[in-house]
């Protein structure tokens, strides 16, 4: 075999992968554009009402202090981004494997099973990315003001791209682990625990005085999202250090692509 | 590829799935010329749907090797799965996009161009009797309807090898026509068809070449003609005798039957006792070969003996029978 027939055959299914990659996903972003105003309802529903009821009702009747929504904000960010991210892609996942078998069809294309499983995860990241900014203006709109700071951006956009996929990570591992008779119970069993240890509502330093909920917390990988959020909008309000937050989204997020990736490789060939 | 690769070709291949005693696939050997069509005959849990799981890179052997197109489907998939395409027993469409678009996004998928692939849409909607309805999302769909616009997703790629999963099981006899009607148009095209089917009838129908399966392993394999010729004793010759009590009776003459050549066994049948008038005993014989050339024969032995033949009927094999024979039981 000659070289330029050897690097033929190698380079060959690369550009098919690209292909069938970048077609799968122009198949999702479609998808979503074709739905948005549904897309839209779905990921800024909570937030909104959460940001709403916390943030403006109680601080106007006078039973949360000044300046909570300043540090809720942060929070809700973190939440919309890590939320959307798994539902994106646990719920469909699920349904795909489980029941229409619609997965099949991108199962067959001429990609890698990995691919079609990063595809997911790249979906599902860049859906909740734009949840994640929409709750910006949503947040201006509501609390009449929000805490910003431009030095704070980069850390912004960091926390919101390792939020996203930490979400989407949890998805694909979730997606992938569930049957389809076991969604409605496993997903409420993780989704509201999920939602409420995540320090999305409260800042971790702040519960001393709850030393074994602080544990608790500890152990969500969604706290260290809305801590790095604190981090770069709110800094005076004590937070966790960004150089402790960043490393242990970067392990919580391989861990988990690591684990759903073979858990899709499980699901997609016997 | 060359003309004299096979479209399909596999050698001792084995599938054990965890946990199970016994191999699902248990050393399989074939191969399948381009332009044929091959039918996998087998009841449920033969083994089947793990050969075509094995085949079309949806699971993975345990031992031995599978080539779809000359490409080894266990070392390299991702290029396996260009040259092959399935279309599945249960509707997998995409919910979320118009037919018309399950063919393009299909066709995108495997990196074929744009223009390209809405012309082929265009074509494969009209030839599959679906051009009005390429707007329409597959959710209200009819088995029928769902299994053609498979069948037209499945060839916008162009694959080497078609694998179909019991195309036909669960359609009103309208769609399985039009179904059946498309296959043969595909075969005259040159269009490699792997099909899989417990419908003996379908098989006979379709395939150039039939591999009979059970437990994992194939137990014959040629064509249906072949297969059925092959039976011992398979073609049958039932034979109505006017009884005038002469003292013969069927037992008593299952010996002469018998040393007819050709005549493998004799079973007597029961009575007919609807005609009190003219009573008639009726025997079977089961043959090798023609029957209709021991009609000749046995009215000679029935008239050597003073009785008359009051009927005839010839039966002939079915795949049914030759399954029957190599498995012992029947495919349902």
């Amino acid at each position: 075999m000659t070289t330029a027939a050897a690097t033929a055959t190698v380079t060959a299914p690369s550009i098919s992968q690209r292909r069938a990659f970048t077609a799968v996903l122009r198949r999702d972003l479609l998808v979503t554009w074709t739905e948005l105003p549904v897309f839209l309802a779905q990921v800024i529903l909570q937030p909104l009402f959460l940001l709403f009821v916390f943030g403006k009702v109680l601080s106007s009747l006078g039973y949360t202090q000044n300046g909570y929504s300043d540090l809720l904000f942060p929070g809700l960010l973190a939440l919309t981004a890590v939320i959307t991210g798994m539902q994106t892609l646990a719920f469909p996942l699920v349904i795909e494997f489980g029941w229409t078998k619609e997965i099949e069809d991108r199962l067959l294309a001429p990609m890698s099973t990995a691919l079609v499983a990063g595809e997911k995860v790249l979906f599902a990241t860049l859906r909740a990315l734009t949840a994640t900014t929409v709750m910006i203006p949503v947040g201006i709109l509501v609390l009449g003001s929000i805490p910003w700071r431009w030095s704070g951006v980069p850390l912004l956009v960091l926390a919101m791209v390792l939020g996203s996929m930490l979400g989407a990570g949890l998805g694909l591992v979730l997606g992938t682990a569930v049957v389809p008779q076991r969604i409605n119970i496993v997903f409420s069993l993780v989704f509201t625990p999920l939602l409420f240890t995540g320090c999305s509502q409260y800042p971790w330093p702040s519960l001393s005085r709850l030393p074994w909920f602080k544990v608790v917390t500890a152990c969500n990988p969604m706290t260290y999202v809305s801590e790095s959020m604190r981090a770069a909008l709110v800094p005076e309000v004590p937070h966790i250090a960004p150089w402790i937050c960043i490393p242990v989204l970067l392990g919580s997020i391989s861990a988990l692509l690591a684990i759903g990736v073979r858990g899709f490789y499980r699901r997609a060939i016997d | 590829m060359s003309s004299s690769t096979p479209a399909v070709e596999v050698s001792d291949l084995v599938k054990r799935y965890p946990k199970s005693p016994v191999n699902a696939v248990d050393g399989i050997e074939f191969a399948v010329s381009p332009g044929e069509v091959f039918g996998l005959l087998g009841p449920n849990g033969a083994g089947k749907t793990t050969t075509v799981g094995m085949l079309t890179t949806r699971v993975k052997p345990t031992s031995g090797e599978a080539l779809v197109g000359g490409i080894d489907v266990g070392a390299d998939p991702v290029r396996a799965r260009s040259m092959l395409a399935v279309v599945p027993q249960r509707s997998n469409l995409d919910r979320s996009l118009s037919i018309r678009r399950n063919l393009t996004f299909h066709a995108a998928y495997h990196g074929v161009p744009a223009a390209e692939a809405n012309a082929r849409a265009d074509e494969l909607l009209e030839q599959f009797g679906l051009r009005d309805r390429g707007n329409v999302k597959p959710d209200l769909f009819s088995g029928g309807q769902a299994q053609r616009v498979m069948i037209a997703r499945a060839l916008m790629h162009q694959p080497q090898v078609l694998f179909l999963d019991e195309p036909t099981t669960g359609l009103d006899p309208a769609a399985r026509l039009f179904v059946w009607d498309r296959l043969r148009e595909l075969r005259e095209r040159g269009v490699t068809l792997f099909l899989t089917t417990h419908d003996m009838h379908e098989a006979g129908l379709l395939a150039d070449r039939v591999g009979i399966m059970d437990h994992g392993k194939l137990l014959a394999l040629d064509t249906p003609e072949a297969l059925m010729r092959g039976l011992p004793g398979s073609s049958t010759l039932e034979l109505s005798v006017h009884a005038r009590g002469n003292g013969h009776s069927p037992e008593s003459l299952v010996g002469a039957f018998e040393s007819l050549e050709g005549v493998e066994r004799v079973e007597p049948l029961p009575s007919d006792a609807t005609e009190p008038d003219d009573p008639q005993w009726h025997v079977r014989l089961y043959v090798s070969g023609e029957a209709s050339q021991l009609v000749a024969p046995t009215a000679t032995l029935l008239a050597d003996r003073g009785l008359s033949l009051s009927g005839v009927e010839l039966g002939e094999p079915t795949l049914e029978d030759v399954f029957i024979h190599l498995t012992g039981r029947t495919l349902r």
